[in-house]
């Protein structure tokens, strides 16, 4: 099995990373962009039995941060 | 009075922190990460500075994970005394001992210089040195110290006079211009300026001697 789990800023979180992509977009001419947001995907190999609980509990212990980020998980 | 100072593959302020503390009266126990267990007799904890594990995943994220940092915790649990400096900072906000987090500096740069740092209380062991309104000079180093909280954790942090340290001119972007925070107790202190880099005529400013010393005064007393 395979899990995919994404990683974003929550909002209200300065980004300061997706601002500055933002910045260079308007600055090649894109206008139609009004925000960028930066996050990550993190692409898990699971053994046999793994259940989304597991994934879950990764998330929360260590491949997210709560205090500034949120996650989701996407069963592949 | 022992300190014992963490080191992770990655740190690199151990050392100069070591030197603070033997500066001050401590004798030091450089513990490796790996290890499960702090020494008997440990007074205070130091986290270091550096870039544990490269900062993968977040600064400080995988060190907090390491089997010396559960044995920080417990000792913190039980009331035992830690400071956490910059990276040691960021380590102590991701096991939970500290509330909050460090992003990215607002202005996306790695900033190194010497600033002026507020002391907002001084009542607490690491700053009874100084006097609330002192404005001292400090080195940053860093570029994830953008201190982040929620409205709740910051008006907490107010109420309970826990904000040690404020930056005059914030460098970085952080929640309320914040350096340096103390935990409920406070008996833990994390901070992302570096007062063992101002700790000697050497290094150009001795503001941080201060904080040192104070410690070593509430072992001594003890």
């Amino acid at each position: 099995m395979k899990a995919r789990v994404h990683v974003m800023l929550k909002n209200g979180v300065l980004d300061p990373q997706g601002e500055a992509v933002r910045h260079a977009l308007g600055a090649m001419g894109f206008d139609q962009v009004e925000g960028v947001r930066q996050g990550k995907v993190i692409d898990l190999e699971l053994a046999d039995g793994a259940t989304e609980a597991d994934v879950t509990e990764m998330c929360e212990k260590l491949l997210a941060n709560t205090v500034i980020e949120r996650y989701e998980i996407e069963l592949v | 009075m022992r300190a014992a100072v963490i080191v992770f593959p990655g740190s690199n302020c151990d050392r100069d922190l070591a030197v603070a503390f033997e500066q001050a009266g401590f004798q030091v126990d450089m513990v490796w990460h790996k290890d499960a267990a702090l020494p008997e007799g440990i007074d205070i904890v130091g986290v270091p500075g550096g870039f544990s594990y490269g900062d993968y995943l977040r600064c400080g994220a995988i060190a907090a994970q390491s089997p010396i940092c559960k044995a920080v915790v417990e000792h913190t649990q039980r009331g035992g005394y830690a400071v956490g400096i910059c990276n040691g900072f960021q380590v102590l906000t991701e096991t939970g001992i500290l509330p909050g987090a460090l992003l990215r500096n607002a202005g996306l740069k790695y900033i190194c210089k010497t600033v002026g740092l507020k002391v907002e209380t001084s009542d607490s062991a690491f700053t009874s040195g100084y006097n609330a309104g002192d404005v001292i000079g400090i080195p940053i180093a860093h570029h994830d110290g953008n201190y982040f909280a929620d409205d709740a954790t910051l008006a907490a942090l107010k109420d309970q006079d826990r904000i040690a340290f404020t930056y005059a001119e914030n460098p970085n972007g952080s929640v309320g211009d914040i350096a340096g925070i103390l935990s409920e107790n406070r008996r833990v202190l994390g901070m992302m300026p570096h007062p063992e880099r101002a700790a000697d005529q050497g290094h150009g400013g001795t503001d941080g001697v201060a904080l040192f010393r104070a410690l070593s005064g509430v072992f001594e007393a003890a």
